[in-house]
C-alpha cells in the first residue's frame, strides 16, 4: 500500500519544491531517512532476534519466545531496556572519546550504504534508483570508510580507563591492519574484471559479463569474507570483545545507550560488509543466472529482494560460524591475514590481470 | 610482589618484538567471566605476553575443615558435597571411605556396585561441565549447551535417587541412605547407552578443528617430572604421560570387578588434557554399564553395614584417596574416640592442579590463560574449601 502511494507523493513534493531543491537535496535526504530508519535500524533489530533464534536452533535450545508471539517484539524490548538503562561513565575515564567513540563506529558502518546499490537505477532519467549516490570511486569510498570504523575501538578502548578495554583496543587496531590490506587487495579483483569502481558499475558490468564475479574470482571471495568476518569483530575472530578473556575488551565499561551504539555498529558493520560482498561478488540486484532467458519470470521480483536475500544468506553464515568456531589467538589471527591471505590476494591479482591480458590479446 | 612463578628463578621472557614493550600489572580475577569462580590471577603482562603469573585464592574460604571438627562423622557428609560442587558424589565417597577405614566397617557389596555408578556417573557430569566451559573459553558456544542437554540427563538420574541434584549428600559411613528406586537401573543404561554417540557429537565440533587444535595444541605443555612434582593427579597428570589412576592403583569400591582403561596420552599439552577427559567419559560409561550388569545378583542384599546408632572414630589416623574426577580426592581424618572427628584435612585435587597453572601460563598469551584455566579443571569451592 505505502509503497503504490509513494510515487504520487513523491510526485507531489518534487512540484512542489522544485527540480533542483527535490533532485539535489530533499530526495537523497529522503532516501538516507528511509535507509536508515525503515531498513537498516529496523533489520538490524531483527537480525539480533535471528541471531539468537538460530543460534538457539543449533544450539538444542528455543531462543527468545517470551516477548510476543516466537519473541517477535523482543528487540523492541531490548531496545526500550538499553534506552532506559542507567548510562555510566567511570568516573577517571577521557570523557570526550569515552562519548565519541560509538558514535565514530555506527556513523562509518551506516555511510557505507550511501554507495551500496540496493536495487537498479531508474529507467527513466529522475527516478527514483535504487541507491542514495553513484560515484566513481564507490569501492574506495567504501574501503576508507569502513577503516574510520576502528577509531572507535581504539578510543573506547583507551579512553575508558581499563586494562582489559585498553586490550581489547589494542587487538582491534592490530587485528583491523592486519584485516585491511588483504581486504582492499581482494576488492581489486572484481576491480580489474569490471573495470570500475563505481558500485552500480561492478553490478552493471556483472549483467554484462554474464557471471556473478564470485565464480571467476573465487579467491578474492574467500579473502574477502574471512576478512570481513575479522573487520566485523565476529567469531572466531572476535578477538576484540573476547568475552572470556576480556570481559568484554573494549566496551567493557560502556552501559545502556553507548553500549548499544557499539552493538549497533558491530551489526551495521555485519550488513555493510554483507552488502558490499553482495554487490561485489553476487550481483547485487540482479537476479539469479541473468543471462539465462527462461528464467526471466523471476524478474517480477524486485531488484532489492534479490539484495536482501544475497544478504541474508551472508548474515546466516555469520551466525553460523558463531555457532560453530572456538576463537582465534591474537597472535595466530595476525599471522593468517599476512602470511596467508595477503600473499594470497597479491598472487589473485597477478592472475587475474595475467588472464585477463591474454583474454585481451 | 613475590615470585611469579613461585620458584623465585627469574622469568623467562620471550623478545618477541612483537610483544616486547612494558610491562602492565593485570588482575585478572576474581570477577572474571573465564575464573571459574573467584580466582583471583595476578598477571604481569608484556602486550598479551604472560611473564608472571600469581594466583591468589581464598575468595571463598569457609573454614570447611574447621567445620568438620564441629560435627558428627555422618552429618559431615553435606560438607564434602559443597567442596567441588560439581563432583559431590566423588566428595561423598572419598569422605565415607575415609570414615569407613576409620572404624573398620565393610560396605555389602550392593552399596559398593551403586557408589561405583554414582561415582562414574558424576565423573561424566563434572567432565561434562569442564568440556562446556573450557569450550566457550576458547569461544566454542555451541559445546557447552551440548554438553549441559547431556548433565541434565545425569542429574535427572541423581534427582531420581537421592531427590537432589547438585548438593546429593547421596552416601553414608557405612553404606548408602537409599537403595536404587524402581527402573533407576534402565534409566541410567539407557543413558550409557547413549552417551558414546553425544560424546562423538562433542568430538566432531571440536577434535579435529583446526582453530581448536590450533588453540590447544602445544599450548601449557606440563612435563611428567613437572607434574609429579608439583602434586598434579588425575587427566593432568594422565595427559603428561604417567598412567596413575587411583582405581587402578588401589582399587577401591567395585573398581577391581571392572574392567575399564586408563586414557593415557603423552604431550602434556592442553589439547591432551582435552583427549584424555573426552577418553575418560567412554570409559565412565563402561564401568557403569558393567556395574549394572553386576547388580541384579545384589537384588534386595543390604546396603547398609552394619553399624551402632552412633559413630564413634577409635583414637588414630587414616588417609583416604579416591579418583575424583580432576584427580586425587582424599581425607585425612584423626579420631580421639568422640562422635566427632578430631581433625580432618582434605586433599583437593583442583587445589593441587592449581599449582601447575603459573608455571604453565609462564610465555603464553592472556588467550592462552583462559584455556589453560579451562583445561586444569578446578573448582574454587575446593581450592578454597
Amino acid at each position: 500500500m505505502v509503497l503504490a502511494v509513494l510515487p504520487f507523493g513523491l510526485e507531489a513534493l518534487r512540484e512542489a519544491a522544485g527540480d533542483t531543491l527535490f533532485y539535489y537535496a530533499l530526495s537523497p535526504a529522503l532516501k538516507i531517512l528511509g535507509l536508515v530508519f525503515l531498513a537498516i535500524l529496523p533489520v538490524i533489530t531483527y537480525l539480533v532476534l535471528a541471531e539468537r533464534k538460530i543460534l538457539g536452533f543449533l544450539q538444542v535450545r528455543v531462543g527468545p519466545n517470551r516477548v510476543g508471539p516466537w519473541g517477535l517484539l523482543q528487540p523492541i524490548a531490548d531496545v526500550m531496556k538499553l534506552l532506559v538503562k542507567e548510562d555510566t561513565i567511570p568516573s577517571r575515564a577521557v570523557r570526550w572519546a569515552f562519548v565519541l567513540a560509538p558514535c565514530l563506529v555506527v556513523a562509518p558502518a551506516l555511510v557505507i550504504f550511501s554507495v551500496v546499490p540496493v536495487g537498479p537505477p531508474s529507467s527513466t532519467p529522475g527516478g527514483f534508483s535504487g541507491f542514495v549516490t553513484d560515484i566513481d570511486t564507490g569501492v574506495l569510498f567504501v574501503i576508507a570508510v569502513a577503516t574510520i570504523g576502528v577509531y572507535g575501538l581504539i578510543l573506547g578502548g583507551w579512553s575508558s580507563n581499563n586494562k582489559f578495554s585498553l586490550m581489547g583496543g589494542l587487538r582491534a587496531a592490530a587485528q583491523m591492519i592486519s584485516y585491511e590490506v588483504p581486504q582492499g587487495l581482494a576488492l581489486v579483483g572484481p576491480l580489474m574484471l569490471a573495470g570500475t569502481m563505481s558500485m552500480v558499475g561492478i553490478v552493471e558490468a556483472q549483467r554484462g559479463a554474464r557471471v556473478w564475479y564470485v565464480f571467476p574470482q573465487l579467491v578474492s571471495f574467500f579473502i574477502y569474507m574471512v576478512a570481513g568476518v575479522a573487520e566485523t569483530n565476529r567469531n572466531p575472530f572476535d578477538l576484540p570483545e573476547a568475552e572470556s578473556e576480556l570481559v568484554a575488551g573494549f566496551h567493557t565499561e560502556y552501559s545502556g545507550m553507548r553500549f548499544a551504539l557499539f552493538f549497533l555498529g558491530e551489526y551495521a558493520n555485519m550488513i555493510a560488509v554483507s552488502a558490499v560482498a553482495t554487490t561485489l561478488f553476487l550481483g547485487g540486484w540482479l537476479r539469479p543466472f541473468p543471462s539465462v532467458a527462461w528464467l526471466s519470470p523471476l524478474d517480477v521480483v524486485p531488484g532489492a529482494i534479490w539484495f536482501a536475500l544475497k544478504v541474508f544468506v551472508f548474515l546466516f553464515v555469520y551466525i553460523w560460524f558463531r555457532g560453530t568456531f572456538p576463537r582465534y589467538r591474537f597472535d595466530q589471527l595476525m599471522a593468517l591475514g599476512w602470511k596467508w591471505l595477503l600473499p594470497l590476494a597479491l598472487a589473485n591479482i597477478f592472475v587475474t590481470a595475467l588472464i585477463k591480458l591474454w583474454l585481451a590479446r | 610482589m613475590s615470585p611469579p612463578n613461585g620458584s623465585g628463578e627469574p622469568v623467562d621472557r620471550l623478545v618477541d618484538p612483537l610483544f616486547c614493550g612494558e610491562e602492565m600489572e593485570l588482575s585478572f580475577g576474581p570477577q572474571h567471566p573465564a575464573t571459574h569462580g573467584v580466582l583471583r590471577l595476578n598477571l604481569r603482562i608484556e602486550g598479551e605476553r604472560i611473564v608472571g603469573c600469581y594466583p591468589i585464592i581464598g575468595y571463598l574460604h569457609r573454614g570447611t575443615e574447621k567445620l568438620f571438627e564441629l560435627h558428627p562423622f555422618f552429618q559431615n557428609v553435606p560438607h564434602t558435597d559443597r567442596m567441588d560442587y560439581v563432583a559431590a558424589a566423588t566428595n561423598n565417597l572419598a569422605y565415607v571411605g575415609a570414615v569407613e577405614k576409620l572404624i573398620g566397617l565393610s560396605v555389602p557389596p550392593r552399596a559398593r556396585y551403586i557408589r561405583t555408578i554414582l561415582a562414574e556417573l558424576q565423573r561424566i557430569s563434572s567432565h561434562l561441565v569442564w568440556l562446556a566451559t573450557h569450550a566457550i573459553d576458547i569461544g566454542a558456544m555451541t559445546p557447552f549447551f551440548y554438553c549441559f542437554r547431556e548433565r541434565e540427563r545425569v542429574l535427572d538420574l541423581f534427582e531420581q535417587y537421592c531427590g537432589a541434584r547438585l548438593t546429593l549428600n547421596c552416601m553414608r559411613p557405612g553404606g548408602l541412605p537409599f537403595d536404587l528406586p524402581a527402573g533407576w537401573g534402565d534409566a541410567c543404561r539407557r543413558f550409557c547407552e547413549d552417551y558414546p554417540a553425544k560424546i562423538a557429537e562433542y568430538e566432531g565440533l571440536l577434535t579435529e578443528n583446526r582453530i581448536w587444535k590450533r588453540r590447544t595444541v602445544g599450548v601449557g605443555v606440563l612435563s611428567p617430572e613437572a607434574a609429579v612434582d608439583l602434586g598434579v593427579t588425575g587427566p593432568m597428570l594422565r595427559a603428561s604421560g604417567v598412567g596413575f589412576d587411583l582405581r587402578k592403583a588401589r582399587p577401591y569400591e567395585a573398581y577391581g570387578e571392572v574392567e575399564f582403561a586408563v586414557p593415557v596420552t603423552q604431550n602434556g599439552d592442553t589439547y591432551d588434557r582435552y583427549l584424555v577427559r573426552m577418553a575418560e567419559m567412554r570409559e565412565s560409561t563402561k564401568i557403569v554399564l558393567q556395574c549394572l550388569d553386576l547388580l541384579p545378583a545384589t537384588e534386595g542384599g543390604p546396603i547398609m553395614a552394619k553399624r551402632p546408632r552412633v559413630l564413634k572414630g577409635p583414637k588414630g589416623e587414616v588417609y583416604h584417596g579416591i579418583e575424583g574426577p580432576k584427580g586425587e580426592i582424599g581425607f585425612y581424618i584423626v579420631g580421639d574416640g568422640t562422635p566427632n572427628p578430631y581433625r580432618c584435612h582434605v586433599r583437593p585435587p583442583s587445589f593441587m592442579n592449581l599449582q601447575a597453572l603459573p608455571d604453565l601460563a609462564n610465555g603464553h598469551l592472556v588467550a592462552d590463560l583462559v584455556a589453560l584455566i579451562g583445561s586444569t579443571d578446578i573448582v574454587l569451592g575446593e581450592v578454597d574449601r
